[in-house]
C-alpha cells in the first residue's frame, strides 16, 4: 500500500463523512451559500471530520511509540492501563474541582495517565521473562483494576453516568467549541516524528542506548509524556477507543516492515482512515441513529487483535 | 486440623451468613420479605455451586491454576447468544416470552459453541497458557462489544422490554429461572457422578491419565459440556462474575492444601457461597449499596490475578 492511496482513501472518506447525516446536504448546496446547510457543516460536520482525523492519527501513533519503547508489539494505550488511568484522572478532577474546566480535567487526566503508564512500565521491568503475550495480559488486568477503582468512586459520588460516557467513545457529540482541546495533541505528533530514531534506539534497551550515547531516561520520559498527553486529550474529548493503538501499527508493520520513521506517516494515515471508515459504518448501519465509535472499533479491533495473536508466528510479531 | 474439621467450620460459617441474610431486620413484614430473600439465597447457592464446580473442573482438564471459564469469556458468550436470539426472533416471539424456552435454547447453543470453539482454541494455542489467557480476555471484550452492538441494532423500545427481564445481576437475581436451574444442577450432578472418579486422575495430566486407562478425550469433552452448562446457569441467574471462580478456587487450594477433588469441590463451593453472601451483606449493610459486589470482586480478583501471573512467571 502506497502512502498516496491511503491519502486518497482518507480524502474520499472525509468528503463522504461530510455529507452523511440526518440533515441532508448536497454538495451543490454549498455553491448557493444556503445559510442553514453551511451552518451545519461549520458547526457539526467539519469539526467531526477533523476530530476523527486527529483522534485516529494520534492514538495510532501513541500505540506505535509505546510498542517501540517497550519492544513489544502488543502494548498500546488500551493494553497498558493508559486509557483507564486517564479516565480515573478525569473523575478525580470532577471530584476535587466542583466546576472543573476542560483544561483542568485535561491536566489531571494527563498526570494520571502518565503515572499509570509509568507504574506499568515499572511492573514490566520487574518481570524477568518477558513473553510477548505476557506483557499485554498484565497490562489489560492492570487497566481492569484501575477501571474498578474508577467505578467504585463514581458509584460513591453518583457520577457513574459521566464515567460511562467516557467509556463510550463517541463522535456524535463533537461540535464547534467542544473539541478544540484535541488540537493540543498535534504538536506532540510532530515531536514524535522528530524523536523517532531516538525511540528506536531506546527500544534496544538501556545498556545498548547508553553505548550509543543516548540519554535513555530522557528519551523514555519524552515518549511516555507524548503518549499520556495524546491519550488524555482524546479520552476527554471523544472517549475511549479500544485497541486502535494496537491494531493499526501492527497492520502497518506487517506490510511495511519495522522502520519507525518510515512507518509514522503510514500509521497516522491508516489510523485516520480506519477510524473514519468505522465512524461512517456506525452512522450508516442504523440510520438515522448512530452506533458509537468505541463499539464499531471495539468489535473490529478485538477481532483483528485475536487474528494477529493467532497468526503472530507467521507475521513474526 | 483434618479436612473434615475444616469443612465443618466453613459450612457452619456459611450457614451463619445465610441465617443473617435471611433473618436480619426482618421486622413485621416478614411474610413479604422472607420468601423474597429465600428465593434470592437459593439463587446465590446455585450460583456458588455452578461457579465453584465449573472452575475446578475446568482447571483440572486444562491442567493449570490461572485459567477459568469466566476469564476465557464463556459468560460473555452466554450473554451474546441470548442477545442474538432476541435479535433473531424479536422480543414478542414465543422463545423470548417464555424464559425457560429461551434459557434452554441458549444452553444448547452454549454447549455446542463451547465444544467447537475451545477445541479450536486449545488445538491452535495449545500449551501456551499466556496466549490462551490473552485471547480469552480479548474474546470476552469482543463478545461484550458484539452484544452491545446487537443491542443497539435491536429496536430500542423492544430492547428495553427484554433487557430488564433477561440480564441479571446479583442485585437483580433472575428468579423465574430458579426451578429450571435447580433441575439443571441436579441433572448435572447426577451426570457428573459418572465422571467424578476420573477427576483426580485427570489432574495428573494427559499422559498419565491415558496410561492409567482413562479415555482422555472422551471424558474431557463430556466435562467441557458440564462446564458450559454450569456457566450458563450461573450467568443466567446472577450475571457475569469474571474473577469469583479464580479467587475462591485458589483460596480453597491454599486452605485445604490437597489435590483430592471430593474435598476441593466442597471447599470451593463453600468459599464461593461465603464470598457471595458475605459480600452481598457487606454491600447492603456497610456500604449501603453505594457500590456493587462485582466492582469489589473485580478489584480484588484483578490484583490477585496479577499477583498470580507475576508469581507463576518464574516457574512457567
Amino acid at each position: 500500500m502506497k502512502k498516496r492511496y491511503l491519502l486518497l482513501a482518507l480524502v474520499i472518506l472525509s468528503i463522504a463523512s461530510l455529507f452523511i447525516g440526518v440533515k441532508e446536504i448536497h454538495p451543490i448546496d454549498l455553491f448557493y451559500f444556503k445559510d442553514e446547510e453551511t451552518q451545519i457543516l461549520l458547526i457539526s460536520r467539519i469539526p467531526r471530520v477533523i476530530s476523527i482525523i486527529i483522534a485516529g492519527t494520534s492514538i495510532s501513533i501513541a500505540g506505535l511509540i509505546m510498542q517501540q519503547l517497550s519492544r513489544n508489539k502488543f502494548v498500546s494505550p488500551t493494553t497498558a492501563g493508559t486509557m483507564d488511568s486517564a479516565r480515573l484522572g478525569i473523575l478525580v478532577a470532577m471530584m476535587v474541582f466542583a466546576n472543573a474546566s476542560p483544561l483542568q480535567k485535561m491536566m489531571v487526566a494527563f498526570l494520571f495517565a502518565l503515572l499509570g503508564t509509568f507504574i506499568f512500565i515499572n511492573i514490566l521491568n520487574k518481570i524477568k521473562y518477558k513473553d510477548a503475550v505476557f506483557v499485554p495480559l498484565v497490562g489489560l488486568m492492570f487497566g481492569n483494576i484501575i477501571g474498578s477503582i474508577t467505578t467504585f468512586f463514581a458509584y460513591k459520588n453518583n457520577l457513574i453516568q459521566n464515567v460511562a460516557s467516557w467509556l463510550e467513545g463517541d463522535f456524535s457529540l463533537i461540535m464547534k467549541g467542544q473539541y478544540e482541546l484535541l488540537y493540543i495533541s498535534i504538536p506532540f505528533i510532530f515531536i514524535a516524528y522528530f524523536y523517532a530514531n531516538k525511540f528506536t534506539v531506546a527500544g534496544m534497551g538501556e545498556e545498548f542506548s547508553k553505548n550509543l550515547g543516548l540519554n535513555y531516561k530522557q528519551v523514555m520520559n519524552i515518549g511516555l509524556i507524548i503518549v499520556a498527553f495524546i491519550t488524555s486529550s482524546v479520552v476527554l474529548t471523544v472517549g475511549t477507543i479500544p485497541f486502535l493503538g494496537l491494531v493499526v501499527p501492527n497492520i502497518v508493520s506487517i506490510y511495511n516492515g519495522d522502520h519507525l520513521k518510515k512507518n509514522l506517516p503510514h500509521t497516522a494515515l491508516l489510523g485516520a482512515v480506519f477510524v473514519m471508515a468505522c465512524d461512517i459504518l456506525g452512522r450508516v448501519i442504523i440510520y438515522p441513529y448512530e452506533i458509537s465509535i468505541s463499539l464499531t472499533v471495539g468489535v473490529i479491533g478485538s477481532a483483528l487483535f485475536v487474528y494477529l495473536l493467532m497468526r503472530r508466528k507467521v507475521y513474526g510479531l | 486440623m483434618g479436612y473434615r474439621a475444616k469443612l465443618s467450620i466453613l459450612s457452619a460459617f456459611a450457614v451463619l451468613l445465610i441465617g443473617i441474610f435471611l433473618f436480619m431486620g426482618l421486622g413485621s413484614n416478614w411474610d413479604y420479605a422472607l420468601p423474597r430473600r429465600t428465593v434470592k439465597i437459593l439463587a446465590i447457592i446455585i450460583t456458588s455451586i455452578a461457579i465453584g464446580f465449573s472452575t475446578l473442573v475446568f482447571q483440572t482438564i486444562t491442567n493449570n491454576r490461572i485459567l477459568t471459564p469466566n476469564i476465557l469469556g464463556l459468560d460473555s458468550l452466554y450473554l451474546l447468544i441470548q442477545t442474538f436470539l432476541v435479535f433473531l426472533f424479536g422480543s414478542t416471539h414465543v422463545t423470548m416470552l417464555n424464559k425457560n424456552v429461551n434459557f434452554a435454547i441458549s444452553l444448547c447453543f452454549m454447549m455446542l459453541f463451547a465444544l467447537i470453539f475451545y477445541q479450536l482454541l486449545f488445538k491452535r494455542a495449545g500449551k501456551d497458557i499466556y496466549l490462551l489467557l490473552l485471547i480469552g480476555l480479548i474474546l470476552g471484550t469482543f463478545f461484550g462489544s458484539l452484544t452491545s452492538f446487537m443491542q443497539v441494532l435491536i429496536d430500542p423500545n423492544e430492547f428495553l422490554i427484554v433487557q430488564d427481564r433477561m440480564f441479571a445481576s446479583i442485585n437483580n437475581v433472575n428468579t423465574d429461572l430458579l426451578y429450571l436451574s435447580i433441575v439443571g444442577i441436579f441433572l448435572v450432578g447426577l451426570y457428573t457422578l459418572k465422571y467424578a472418579k476420573y477427576l483426580d486422575v485427570l489432574a495428573l495430566g494427559r499422559e498419565h491419565a491415558v496410561n492409567l486407562g482413562v479415555d482422555f478425550d472422551l471424558v474431557v469433552k463430556r466435562l467441557l459440556i458440564i462446564v458450559a452448562v454450569l456457566v450458563s446457569i450461573s450467568t443466567a441467574l446472577t450475571g457475569p462474575m469474571t474473577f469469583l471462580g479464580l479467587l475462591v478456587i485458589n483460596v480453597a487450594r491454599e486452605f485445604f492444601k490437597t489435590y483430592k477433588h471430593s474435598i476441593l469441590t466442597a471447599g470451593t463451593i463453600l468459599f464461593a457461597l461465603i464470598a457471595l453472601v458475605g459480600g452481598q451483606l457487606l454491600i447492603e449493610k456497610v456500604f449501603t449499596f453505594s457500590t456493587t459486589l462485582s466492582v469489589v470482586i473485580n478489584f480484588i480478583g484483578g490484583i490477585y490475578f496479577i499477583y498470580l501471573l507475576l508469581k507463576e512467571n518464574r516457574s512457567w
